[in-house]
């Protein structure tokens, strides 16, 4: 391939943005921290994500000048880089303002005051993106930010050379305005308390969430004081086979939605080690499900403790490199397991010679860059290797074919962080808590609609009811007209399908799922139909393109459903049918799972459409 | 020498089976092949007829030996499936959904449906909304399609209007719809080259042009899919001509795009001037005159003037792919070029 590489050179802020991953450029060699892992020799495509991010953290755009320096760099075609940045919400391909306000107007914010804010917004800036790259600041709709809990959300990130992001929530549009004044100075996001994100916080019962709120996350040694690192050392005396062997025992199942046995994969990944040394394991925390937060709360709260996992799951698995693919909009989770991580390989817990033992287990973090699908494993691997977050094809599946091609296991941060706890306590005993088809405790995402939205851990078993009332009930009106469980790409439930055991076999008995344990409940005054089409239109913004289901059924069926609750006389007969077969086609046919449940939600709304109609504030008592 | 006997049509059949004198016949009609496949072949049921196809075929090539038409739009001989178009779609036993008949390798005892009412609703709907979001006026293939599956791509409503450029703003973001028309690509055409237009319009962004341009042909990069969603489409970086791309001008894109988006300038002229006859042009091969390679070039010739240049995917040198001087240097030919140098 020849390079053809036209237009300005960079100037001199772009090229320091690059440099400031890559190195300084030297004749001969490439010098970078990123380089000093002893990779096999490959193409340096791999960077190219986090100088995408360095540029747009320093310049506010992706600008011609550095993105032509930063191919020149990677020797890749400009054509290719471009594709690539233009995939992802949170970089900008034309010159904006530095400051810029994420407002979330997803499901949760929808309903706790975000449009109140938008308007706001406009009011003062114009329309979302509209304003001129010479303004102070601009803003955007965001999709769902993670921060559920504390709804209204927004991320407020300012560009240049002393860059800074802060999240914000619960927040005003006078506190954005405030915050975005001062681009210079980061602001002060109010304390917040952890027990405002763990409500059960200091229960004495908790397992997952046991530490939350009793140490300060950046701290080592408070780690250690909580029985930190006691499972890793467990872990490497007994050895790897025992702990993959521990793990099938405990009967975990995956907790990012797809619900896949975890030592099945342990064990695949265990086994290809005779044909393939190299190996991977990859740690999918680009939670971006609307309505979900708990893997955030487990980062920001106990950083260490996913340290701890994935360097328990490395070793057993003999992956020697380990990836935590952290999503872009989590400013305080990548701070602070940064920090874990620098601290973990300074105290001997991460690096060469783990535990002063031969062993060698390292984690390098990534950040995404605001795209839903990237949570898609394989879209998530494309990621890490500077390609489009497009899915691939299944079979061949991760255990064989994964990043760069080489066997990966790739695992939630919630079920990794159960695997200290299997090695600690045993599999066995993992296996005697929930029931027998869905083992161990799980974190709920409870919001909306509720009295005390958080994070909430109970033993699996528990029904849709207990769970509302573990967070003090139904908040708002009081009067329950639906719960949406498992987040966007999951199910509507009626009131009258409280008592459904939240196990994943409870769920899927009833033909719903657990999906990422997203429970959110709507009063009766809120109009399901603007949700319904807050969702059609986050899939048609998140879906990546690339097969046709998706890329145009997500578009036909935000159509159809705005034709069904737009009143519009024409074609608003045809619309149900329509939306059933947009709804299979897109089911059956997609590339991956984003495409499969974009319908999920939606179809399973209009089937109880006539309930939610009769719960709906105004509507007639039947007497 | 002894005269050899044709072989006609009697003959055939005893050649064929005819077992060697030395083993005895048994009575009856010769029994069927046992039932488990030899080592490189796989067995395989498609609606309810036993396949043998070699290990490593696709589920495309298997359907193919049973006579079964499949339909498809973003594969091609040449290229390595990307399986994005999701129109081959089959039902495979076993499977929670349907699967790519084009990329999906043949393996011992599947049961695929060709024919079934999911897999027709899924190719349906596929038609549908490319024909009902894409300017497929140029698509004969995709149009037959259509018409087979009884596709209706005008009841998702009337086209929205065309909104221009597409937005290089970020990703994720679009216009809430409203309710009355259907979206669609359409956007100017852009003619920035004397060789071929880029009429986007009418792409179904089935990434061949981006393969052929990249690793699988040409090795140039000067295009690649950008955007994401429904925004997704073809670009250079950030968006600037071709001519300040890195395009080579090899005209590969062309040979492989299935709807027309990528066509000869002079092609695109012609019809644009309503001379465009392809049921009157002829195809004659040759090989290309100018290197020692040896392409086989096929002239398209309508009123006896070279229209257009292209080469047989299965031709073995460069398996249908050529550069700027078999693809386009053929206007030396031509009458009025002869004229000008006299």
């Amino acid at each position: 391939m020849d390079l053809h590489i036209a237009g300005q050179p960079p100037e001199r802020d772009e090229r320091a943005a690059v440099d400031s991953v890559l190195g300084p450029l030297q004749f001969g060699k490439l010098e970078s921290h990123h380089l000093q892992q002893e990779r096999p020799a490959r193409s340096q495509r791999h960077l190219l994500l986090p100088v995408l991010h360095a540029i747009n953290c320093r310049i506010g755009w992706i600008s011609p000048g550095a993105l032509n320096y930063a191919c020149g760099r990677l020797n890749l075609p400009p054509a290719e880089a471009f594709g690539v940045a233009d995939f992802y919400g949170l970089f900008s391909m034309t010159p904006r303002p530095r400051v810029v306000i994420h407002v979330c107007d997803d499901i949760a914010c929808l309903m706790r005051g975000a449009p109140a804010i938008c308007e706001h917004l406009a009011g003062r800036l114009g329309p979302a993106g509209a304003a001129k790259p010479s303004a102070k600041l601009t803003w955007l709709r965001s999709p769902c930010l993670g921060l559920c809990d504390r709804a209204p959300a927004a991320l407020v990130s300012a560009a240049g050379r002393e860059p800074w992001e802060c999240a914000l929530a619960p927040t005003s549009a006078d506190a954005l305005l405030a915050a975005a004044e001062q681009p210079e100075r980061r602001p002060e996001p109010p304390p917040v308390a952890a027990s405002l994100s763990v409500p059960q916080q200091g229960q004495q019962e908790l397992r997952l969430l046991r530490r939350v709120g009793r140490l300060q996350p950046e701290s080592l040694e408070d780690y250690l004081a909580e029985g930190g690192y006691e499972a890793l050392r467990r872990a490497v005396d007994l050895g790897p086979e025992r702990v993959i062997r521990e793990v099938i025992d405990s009967r975990l199942v995956g907790r990012g939605g797809a619900a896949f046995p975890a030592g099945r994969k342990w064990e695949a990944v265990y086994r290809a080690r005779s044909t393939q040394p190299a190996r991977y394991l990859v740690c999918n925390a680009d939670e971006s499900e609307p309505g979900t937060f708990k893997d955030r709360v487990i980062m920001e709260e106990d950083p260490f403790l996913l340290i701890e996992s994935m360097t328990i799951a490395g070793l057993a698995t003999g992956c020697e490199q380990g990836f935590l693919y952290i999503r872009g909009e989590y400013p305080v989770a990548f701070e602070r397991l940064s920090h874990a991580v620098r601290q973990a390989r300074k105290h001997g817990f991460l690096g060469k010679q783990i535990l002063n033992l031969d062993l060698s287990f390292d984690i390098e973090i990534r950040r995404g860059a605001g795209a839903y699908i990237c949570g898609e494993e394989t879209a998530l691997f494309n990621s890490i290797e500077g390609y489009r977050g497009e899915p691939r094809n299944k079979p061949p599946f991760p255990t064989e074919v994964g990043l760069f091609g080489r066997p990966t296991l790739v695992n939630n941060v919630e079920t990794l962080v159960n695997v200290p706890g299997i090695v600690l306590w045993g599999g066995r005993s993992f296996a005697g808590i929930g029931t027998p088809g869905s083992t161990g405790t799980k974190l709920f995402c409870l919001s909306g609609h509720v009295a005390r939205p958080g994070v909430y851990e109970v033993p699996f078993g528990a029904s849709l009811a207990s769970l509302l009332d573990l967070a003090g009930g139904v908040a708002g009106t009081g009067r329950l007209q639906g719960v949406l469980v498992g987040g966007a790409a999951g199910t509507f439930l009626s009131p009258r399908e409280l008592d459904t055991p939240m196990t994943f076999e409870g769920t899927r008995a009833i033909g719903a799922a657990l999906g990422s344990a997203v429970v959110m409940p709507f009063d009766d005054s809120v109009d399901l139909s603007k949700i319904l089409l807050r969702i059609a239109a986050f899939f048609r913004d998140e879906s990546c393109g690339q097969c046709v289901p998706c890329r145009v059924g997500t578009v036909r069926q935000e159509e159809a459903l705005s034709r069904l609750f737009g009143g519009h006389a024409e074609g608003v007969g045809q619309a149900p049918l329509q939306l059933a077969e947009i709804g299979q086609v897109m089911s059956d046919a997609s590339i991956c799972g984003l495409g499969h449940t974009a319908s999920s939600a939606i179809q399973s709304a209009l089937a109880r459409w006539a309930e939610f109609s009769d719960l709906r504030q105004g509507s007639v008592p039947e007497d | 020498m002894e005269k050899k006997k044709p072989v006609t049509q009697e003959s055939f059949p005893f050649i064929a089976s005819a077992p060697s004198p030395t083993v005895p016949v048994p009575p009856g009609p010769i029994p069927a092949p046992p039932p488990a496949a030899s080592r490189n072949e796989v067995a395989l049921t498609i609606d309810g007829k036993t396949a043998r196809v070699p290990e490593g075929s696709t589920l495309l090539e298997a359907c193919k030996t049973q006579g079964i038409d499949t339909p498809t739009l973003c594969y091609l001989e040449n290229l390595n499936p990307v399986n994005v178009c999701r129109v081959c779609v089959v039902e495979l036993e076993g499977a929670r959904t349907l699967v790519p008949a084009c990329s999906r390798r043949v393996e011992n005892g599947m049961v695929v449906r060709t024919d079934s009412e999911r897999v027709r609703l899924s190719r349906r709907m596929v038609l549908e909304f490319l024909a009902s979001s894409v300017d497929v006026s140029t698509a004969p293939e995709l149009q037959s399609y259509l018409e087979r599956y009884g596709g209706q791509p005008e009841r998702y409503g009337p086209a929205a209007q065309a909104a221009g450029e597409p937005e290089a703003g970020p990703a994720g973001v679009h216009a809430a719809p409203d309710g009355l028309t259907a979206a669609t690509v359409a956007q100017p055409v852009k003619i920035d080259n004397d060789l071929y237009v880029r009429d986007y319009g009418k792409c179904i962004l089935c990434y061949k042009c981006v393969q052929a341009c990249g690793e699988e042909a040409q090795n140039t990069f000067a295009i690649a899919v950008a955007g994401r969603g429904f925004d997704s489409r073809i670009s250079t970086e950030f968006s600037v001509p071709l001519p300040d791309s890195a395009c080579v001008y090899c005209g590969n894109c062309i040979g492989v795009c299935p709807t027309g988006a990528l066509m000869f300038k002079s092609e695109y002229d012609m019809r644009e001037a309503g001379n465009w006859k392809e049921s009157e042009q002829q195809r004659t091969d040759t090989i290309c005159p100018y290197c020692g390679v040896g392409c086989t070039l096929t002239l398209h010739v309508q009123d006896n003037q070279i229209v257009k240049a292209t080469s047989p995917l299965d031709q073995e040198v460069t398996r249908g792919h050529l550069c700027i001087k078999g693809r386009f240097g053929w206007q030396f030919v031509r009458g009025k070029d002869k004229k000008k140098s006299s």
